[in-house]
């Protein structure tokens, strides 16, 4: 028998851990996948995908098939290990970022102090699996496309950032775990309305446009309609991907879909109280751990999938941005919005009820 | 233990490789990346020690941000290789001076640190001291001991960016420019107005 607190013990149980997410994260992802063209096609008074299984069920797992099943082609000019580097980065940091993710009470890969910096960080790592690709493929549009991915990015971390130290300032954390625990008690505790009960209903003013910001810095982030400038297919025939084939494509299509699912997760964790039920649960309390946190878990993938299907409608109803009204929403309004909310607070913290 | 010095040589012979890789690398787009690997394992290593809100920083500002627009420029320079290694000779005095000055600085630190820094037995500035995490600490000493240094530091770099912003900007003549709230505010009172044109004639404008 292993002996479960040994280091090769706890080593085991690690890689037991990220199975399990990773599993997760890819079974979800192939729902999630069709869904998203579902809604997509409802919009548009399509049927949307339904001939592969019942409901069109299993399209994701056709496609995943199809793209694995063909040739890869790696165009001459290309710079061959940055080309095959490229997607390989773009996915592994999606998934890497879910490590810190906490998916339930207790549940969470990696419990670390810094989990909402090390979020932010790999999340800004994404823009260089996008920059690399679209350099190496060695062909205008996708440097066009990667050329326009890294400003946008770069563009939109840092309001993203500012809003990231608002729900620090009220959470006085920044450990993820103990930013969600702090939501606990119904959603009148969570962070989008002020993040302390009733009588943190004012902050409220501020947090609500701030989780407004986050969303969209979120689309802008993850490179979603209406900011798919990186790959617009009318103007870059499909920007940074237009060289990739076969698994490199898929491989890059994954990363994308992980990121905005983590994406739709920081939402929640942030803004929506992660696990916390929308109601106080004093009943919990007696429940046998494990099927506490299965609630709890249940509570976040229902967030998650909701906060997708916002994500979903904006792809389908808004119309593309074009590209310096797209600088001018993220320098010239969001950074300020922002930045003052970030100062207000603040305010409210040391002047107000809270302090 | 042991698991931290095999992370501990992995992350170190890393971004010494690197290192070495930027400067030897023919591409100068490969030197960046190889820089980013640099940055990326130095976090690494800050982790290690401890400064886990050191390394995120690091990530984050200089992987995460100074370094895609570092790419950014380099991607777009059109190096001519040939050009670029004919100055060699005549830019080596400079560049050996240069070298022989952060050679020499780099001894005084090692020495310094050797003597009495953390290989001597004193205790490292990182780490978390008993329930105070180390961002808290940092913010602890940065925003009450050293807050004049912290705005000091603040206002140099608004400087900069103020001075960019003044170097690059230029205001040419008749450009038109969009004003968006000029064009939210348009109404169809304000942008049409209905005329009756005789036939034949038209509208002299």
């Amino acid at each position: 028998m292993i002996d479960w607190g040994s280091p090769i013990g706890w080593l085991l149980i690690t890689f037991g851990q990220i199975a399990a997410v990773l599993v997760w994260i890819l079974l979800s992802l192939a729902f999630l996948l069709l869904a998203d063209r579902k809604v997509w096609a409802g919009v548009m008074m399509r049927k949307g995908p339904n001939v592969v299984g019942p409901f069109g069920l299993f399209q994701s797992f056709a496609d995943f098939l199809k793209f694995v099943f063909k040739e890869v082609i790696i165009p001459a000019g290309a710079d061959k290990v940055i080309f095959l580097l490229a997607p390989l980065i773009s996915f592994t940091l999606a998934f890497g970022a879910w490590a810190v993710m906490p998916l339930a009470p207790g549940w969470v890969v990696a419990n670390i102090n810094v989990g909402i910096l090390y979020l932010f960080a790999i999340s800004s790592l994404g823009v260089y699996g996008i920059i690399m690709g679209g350099w190496a493929s060695n062909s205008k549009y996708p440097f066009l496309g990667g050329l326009r991915s890294a400003a946008q990015m770069v563009s939109y971390e840092v309001s993203i950032g500012f809003v990231i130290i608002t729900v620090i300032l009220l959470s006085g954390s920044l450990n993820l775990q103990t930013i969600v625990e702090k939501q606990a008690g119904g959603f009148w505790h969570w962070n989008v309305l002020g993040g302390a009960g009733l009588k943190g209903l004012p902050a409220a003013l501020v947090m609500f446009p701030m989780a407004v910001i986050f969303f969209i810095s979120a689309l802008a982030e993850t490179n979603r309609p209406p900011f798919d400038l990186p790959e617009a297919e009318s103007e870059l025939v499909a920007g940074y991907q237009v060289e990739y084939s076969s698994t490199p494509y898929l491989l890059f299509m994954i990363g994308e879909y992980t990121n905005i699912v983590l994406m739709c997760g920081m939402i929640a964790v942030l803004f929506f109280g992660g696990w916390q039920a929308p109601f106080p649960t004093p009943f919990t309390a007696s429940w046998d751990p494990t099927a506490a946190s299965f609630f709890g878990f249940m509570w976040f993938f229902l967030k998650i999938i909701i906060i997708f299907f916002l994500f979903a409608m904006v792809k389908a109803i808004v119309p593309r941005y074009r590209y310096d009204q797209l600088m001018r929403l993220g320098w010239k309004v969001f950074l300020p919005t922002s930045l003052v909310a970030v100062i207000l607070v603040s305010a409210w913290r040391v002047f107000g009820p809270g302090a | 233990m042991v698991l931290q010095a095999i992370a501990f040589y992995l992350l170190a012979a890393t971004t010494v490789a690197a290192g070495l890789a930027v400067i030897t690398a023919r591409n100068p787009v490969h030197s960046v990346l190889f820089l980013i690997t640099a940055f990326f394992s130095a976090a690494g290593l800050f982790v290690l020690m401890g400064a886990e809100f050191l390394a995120m920083i690091l990530v984050v500002v200089y992987v995460g941000a100074v370094a895609v627009l570092f790419l950014f420029v380099v991607m777009m320079l059109d190096v001519d290789f040939v050009a670029l290694r004919e100055g060699f000779a005549r830019y080596l005095p400079i560049g050996a001076a240069i070298a022989g000055v952060m050679t020499v600085e780099m001894i005084f630190v090692a020495v310094s640190v050797a003597s009495t820094g953390a290989a001597a037995g004193s205790v490292g500035p990182a780490g978390n001291v008993g329930s105070v995490s180390n961002a808290e600490a940092i913010g602890r000493v940065l925003y009450t001991d050293y807050v004049y240094f912290f705005q000091a530091a603040g206002l140099v770099l608004l400087v900069a960016m103020i001075g960019a912003i003044v170097l690059t900007l230029k205001h040419r003549e008749g450009v038109r420019r969009q004003d968006v709230s000029r064009q939210t505010a348009r109404t169809t009172a304000t942008g049409m107005r209905v005329v009756s044109i005789k036939s034949g004639e038209g509208i002299d404008e």
